[in-house]
């Protein structure tokens, strides 16, 4: 028998519900697990083992009356371990956000998308890593130490929702929340081979998430492959009172068909995404894959996205911006250390200043310029001008086409340090997700090759707003012909 | 385009940061090379192009009825303050 990690969630919630494995036995199995490879991988910032038990015990106790009654119907993750990303409050437990600034914080609740995962029965094995305040790409903005990539532990696992991308890769959860302002869930993804949804803008509560870019930030799921991601998904989503930029559209049907055909789905392939520079072994696998897309029944054309390249820029200038705003409550007043100072002035600058971590800082340094009296217009107005150039691209394109495919990212996982300290070459990682959180539209990266070095190499769909039904089910269509979304680093 | 280290003190004076002498010569020339990057921007011709100001430009967002309900208590607000006193924040004077 293989081993009780190596089920899907989807599989998982199945054999629960059969019986034929308990959630304890499960819960064990990725606690053992985790135990085993976290001193080399390093996906979690905070473990709730004894919490994970429990909650593990109540899902058997319940799943048992249910067997003896089946009249009444199941939460529908109940017994399954996932790992949330540690941006996201559940009450209770530490949520540091990769930082020094929120080193003893304690959430007094939990944020509405891990609140409807508990309400599913979900188990929680604890808090996963990320680039502070999920500004990076690669964990190592980190303030708790690096997240090593499952495929290759002298690699990054991509970031910000490192350590959920590696926990999912290397089996130490079934799938795991992560968040997306930039690429946070679908370069991770991309560079451990896992399948990571970065929903609509709106479409999924941000109440409990700590806030990073509001016009940008997005909750996120990483699973397996598209089914389990879907299953994730379709519980997070929907409106929620407690946020209001959370939108009120009913859900499209997420059911995912077996049938894997997609007769007449337009595809549009972006000539922006295909840079000089980008590693050849990544164009040839995603151009293989839109092969496989079209033997599948797809139509494929050429579509033009043509403000793409001045996606770095602006987003580096509104993500900063937004952030120097948000991040101004974290001042040693109402949580976090305090460095003792004679006035007010100087407890929130030394406080700050010793705290936030280098990363933190030039953003903040970044966004209090763009929005600094004479600089304003130059900068941030000017940016939020071309983001609505790039919105125009994409509402150009999708009048062609149902789905844009295209490189997640440039090339595979690169080595920890390899982007020393060059915050722009570390920026430029993000250069093809940035373009879809500017635009608001729904993305998805999960694996279709490999490179000379065995190391994962992802594909991003984008559709339009609130279409992620399309994403996952396109998605599911090639994981049924394909087996890349199911292979496994050696650990 | 090159920030001085005047301007880089004037923005950490804003963003109430205290930085040491060395992150100031680290940030004015990263700061300086990311908006030299930046400048790109300034050659695209965005006359009559309105600003974004949303993710999701026609969506308005819902609000809910303006009613009193149950919310976090005091004692839980004030459970991770580093300093705090009669149910509230302490802090050090802010008059003279």
């Amino acid at each position: 028998m293989a081993a009780l990690t190596d089920l899907t969630l989807t599989d998982a919630v199945h054999s629960l519900r059969r019986g034929d494995i308990s959630s304890r036995e499960l819960t064990s199995a990725y606690l053992d697990r985790i135990q085993r490879l976290e001193p080399s991988v390093h996906a979690f910032l905070t473990l709730t083992p004894d919490q994970a038990l429990s909650q593990a015990d109540l899902a058997d106790h319940r799943l048992a009356t249910w067997r003896q009654d089946r009249s009444s119907q199941l939460p529908a993750l109940l017994g399954a371990p996932l790992a949330l990303k540690d941006v996201l409050c559940l009450e209770g437990v530490p949520c540091t956000c990769g930082s020094r600034i929120l080193e003893n914080f304690i959430p007094p609740y939990s944020a509405t998308a891990v609140e409807r995962l508990a309400q599913a029965g979900a188990v929680f094995l604890g808090k996963t890593n990320t680039d502070e305040f999920a500004m990076g790409s690669s964990t190592e903005n980190s303030a708790y130490g690096v997240t090593h990539n499952p495929w290759d532990l002298e690699r990054v696992p991509g970031g910000s929702s490192g350590g959920s991308a590696a926990a999912v890769a290397a089996r130490m959860a079934l799938a795991a929340l992560g968040t997306d302002t930039g690429g946070s869930v679908r370069q991770p993804a991309s560079f451990c081979g896992v399948t990571g949804l970065k929903p609509t803008y709106g479409r999924v509560s941000r109440y409990g998430l700590v806030a990073f870019g509001s016009s940008l930030d997005t909750v996120g799921v990483l699973g397996r492959d598209a089914q389990d991601v879907a299953l994730v998904f379709r519980l997070i989503a929907g409106h929620d009172p407690c946020d209001a930029t959370s939108v009120s559209l009913p859900l499209p049907d997420m059911q995912l068909s077996e049938q894997t055909g997609l007769a007449s789905l337009r595809v549009g392939i972006p000539q922006e995404y295909f840079i000089p520079g980008m590693q050849p072994e990544v164009e040839f696998a995603v151009r293989e894959a839109v092969g496989v897309f079209e033997s599948l029944g797809a139509l494929v054309t050429p579509v033009s996205l043509p403000h793409t390249r001045y996606a770095l820029p602006v987003y580096y200038l509104v993500a900063p911006a937004e952030a120097s705003a948000n991040l101004a409550r974290y001042d040693g007043i109402r949580y976090g250390p305090r460095l003792p100072a004679e006035t007010l002035w100087d407890v929130y600058r030394g406080t700050r200043g010793a705290k936030f971590g280098p990363e933190v800082k030039r953003r903040v340094m970044l966004g209090t310029y763009a929005l600094s009296a004479g600089y304003y217009d130059a900068y941030y107005g000017q940016a939020q001008k071309v983001r609505t150039l790039i919105q125009r691209d994409f509402e150009q394109a999708f009048a062609q086409v149902d789905l844009i495919a295209a490189p997640a990212t440039p090339h595979t996982a690169f080595k920890i340090g390899a982007r020393g300290d060059d915050p722009l070459a570390m920026y430029l990682e993000d250069v093809f997700t940035l373009p879809a959180n500017l635009a608001g539209v729904p993305g998805l990266a999960f694996p279709v090759g490999q490179d000379s070095q065995g190391l994962p190499v992802g594909m991003q769909l984008m559709t339009p707003h609130f279409r992620e039904d399309v994403l996952l089910q396109a998605a599911h269509a090639y994981q049924c012909v394909t087996d890349w979304h199911t292979r496994l680093p050696a650990l | 385009m090159s920030l001085t280290l005047e301007e880089v003190d004037h923005i950490a004076a804003l963003a109430r940061l205290h930085l040491t002498e060395e992150e100031k010569a680290l940030f004015r020339l990263q700061l300086s090379a990311i908006l030299e990057y930046f400048a790109q921007l300034q050659s695209l011709d965005t006359s009559g192009v309105l600003p974004a100001t949303s993710a999701l430009a026609g969506y308005t967002s819902p609000l809910r009825p303006d009613e009193p309900r149950p919310g976090l208590t005091t004692a839980s607000l004030l459970s991770n303050a580093p300093d705090s006193e009669a149910d509230q924040f302490r802090v050090p004077p802010v008059l003279e």
